[in-house]
């Protein structure tokens, strides 16, 4: 058991691993603690070969990372073989090598992590495996979450795939797809009328009121974890090797913080050689507290009231946005935001370009990638990797009006005498085209 | 002007075992050192040295958060609500 404690990132205070989250000395965030003297061999260095040959071995899940996430148990069920076929196992997503991306932007190796292949088509998945399996080892009956849609679709089926009560609340005007998407898996979907940032305001009071897990509330030292496993994926699959620079939405923060904190967790126990990645995050313009903060040069975020397309971004309080400034002044990155019409271009390229069909979100990563590129921010040397949290088909309405069908009848004639035959011809080019 | 100032379950401790309490103050800043002479020990746990609130506090006026409408120097109405929350939930 290598997980320790947890403690306050602001004042070091100490606490037990009890679904808790805020320290009640000074209010800051409290985080997960581990003692890795356990993964040390003889010499106090770890055996790089073994621990690697361990990974590699472990299930085809999140699960084969269990030494550095925070489960007191390890990976839950009987053996961690058999949790690739129980639940809603997550994580060991695609890598992609997108070299027509990379031709169009100018770079040289560029890659995609498609965590839209997940059990419910988010990064989500990760976070609430985690939480969910640390909630039942503290005897939780009745999961719950703030969302602005995937977590939703996620704490829902995974209360259905684990036999636990759910509450879910998001914002009501949330897109049809997320509430239909969320409400299917029978949790006690409630819409809040108001922003996320209501909805989180509720929770939060909520939470002090009922003996629930709320995920990214009380248990949000442990969901926060799961992030890391995407930085670990990332560096395995590329040979357990860095890359230069990540691009990553940032919402609340977390997981722009966390896949950092992956990646140096591993630096640290030298797993991985050289030094953390350049972090540079992305928002979209309609909310982009954190982008602001890092274009004025301030250490915290003004609290924004959000007006984009991208709703699964659209938190305009983030919890960890000073994490998230200070990650990207500390790694030469930055923080970014995009307008609406550029996610929806954003969307379009990494479709056309790699067959990947992403969410606004990913719309919003995508884009940030293109302007950096575009503003030469990026060394055509660098292997960068692109982190795709979400899928398209979650939010339809972004694509709508961006192509045309040609309806015909069913005759030769009427192909011919209808359809240009010319490549990209079927797609007028949409404003703010990348 | 009588205020109800909801506290969170992580100060309840330093607030003497109190949910709530109702306070007089015509401004969220005059509530809370209503709130800080009745119970001195909030006062370090929120605030910082210079009498700002930290940056991990959120508080509220009418389920509205401060920072949209005049910060500390918030007026509130008689019966109104104000409620003390951590800022680090969610996402």
């Amino acid at each position: 058991m290598a997980v320790s404690h947890l403690e306050c990132k602001e004042c070091k205070a100490q606490y037990p691993l009890e679904a808790l989250y805020v320290c009640e000395r000074c209010f800051g965030p409290l985080q997960v603690a581990y003692d890795h003297s356990g993964l040390l061999a003889d010499q106090g260095a770890i055996d790089v070969g073994e621990l690697r040959r361990r990974i590699q071995g472990g299930p085809q899940n999140i699960w084969r990372y269990a030494d550095f996430l925070p489960l007191a148990g390890g990976p839950p069920g009987p053996s961690g073989r058999l949790t690739s076929r129980v639940g809603l196992p997550a994580g060991c997503t695609p890598l992609i090598r997108a070299d027509r991306l990379a031709e169009r932007l100018g770079l040289r190796e560029v890659w995609v992590k498609n965590d839209a292949a997940n059990p419910t088509h988010s990064f989500k998945d990760r976070v609430v495996s985690v939480a969910v399996a640390r909630a039942r080892e503290l005897g939780f009956e009745t999961i719950a979450c703030a969302s602005t849609g995937n977590l939703a679709n996620s704490v829902a089926a995974h209360g259905a795939a684990l036999g636990l009560e759910s509450y879910v609340f998001i914002p009501a005007d949330l897109e049809e797809q997320k509430v239909l998407a969320t409400g299917v898996y029978g949790t006690k979907l409630v819409g809040v009328q108001g922003s996320y940032d209501d909805v989180n305001r509720l929770c939060t009071e909520l939470c002090a009121e009922r003996d629930w897990a709320f995920v990214n509330i009380n248990l949000r030292p442990y969901y926060a974890e799961g992030s890391k496993t995407l930085a670990f994926e990332i560096a395995e699959q590329l040979g357990w090797e860095l890359p230069d620079r990540c691009v990553v939405p940032v919402a609340s923060g977390s997981l722009f913080t966390k896949i950092a904190r992956g990646f140096d967790e591993w630096l640290e126990l030298g797993l991985l050689q050289g030094s953390t990645p350049r972090m540079n995050g992305a928002q979209a313009e309609g909310c982009s507290p954190v982008a602001s903060a890092y274009a004025a040069g301030h250490e915290v975020c003004r609290p924004v009231k959000p007006d984009t397309i991208a709703k699964s971004l659209a938190i305009g309080n983030p919890a960890d946005g000073p994490y998230a400034l200070e990650l990207a002044r500390r790694t030469g990155g930055s923080v970014d935001a995009v307008s609406d019409e550029e996610i929806k271009a954003g969307i379009l390229l990494l479709a056309e370009t790699t067959g990947i069909f992403t969410e606004t979100a990913g719309g919003v990563t995508t884009a940030v990638l293109a302007k950096l590129a575009a503003r030469g921010d990026i060394d055509p040397e660098e292997r960068v990797v692109l982190v795709i949290t979400g899928e398209g088909l979650k939010t339809l309405d972004a694509v709508r009006g961006t192509f045309a069908t040609h309806t015909i009848e069913p005759t030769l004639e009427a192909f011919q005498a209808g359809v240009v035959e010319a490549p990209g011809s079927l797609r007028p080019a949409p404003a703010g085209a990348l | 002007m009588a205020v109800r100032v909801k506290i969170p379950t992580q100060l309840r401790a330093a607030a003497g075992g109190e949910a709530e309490t109702v306070l007089d103050g015509a401004t969220v800043q005059e509530v809370l050192d209503g709130l800080f002479a009745r119970h001195e020990e909030l006062r370090a746990r929120i605030a910082d040295e210079d009498g700002s609130l930290r940056r991990f506090v959120n508080v509220y006026v009418a389920g509205e958060d401060i920072r949209f409408l005049d910060g500390l120097a918030t007026p509130v109405a008689d019966g109104a609500e104000l409620t003390i929350l951590p800022a680090v939930a969610g996402g």
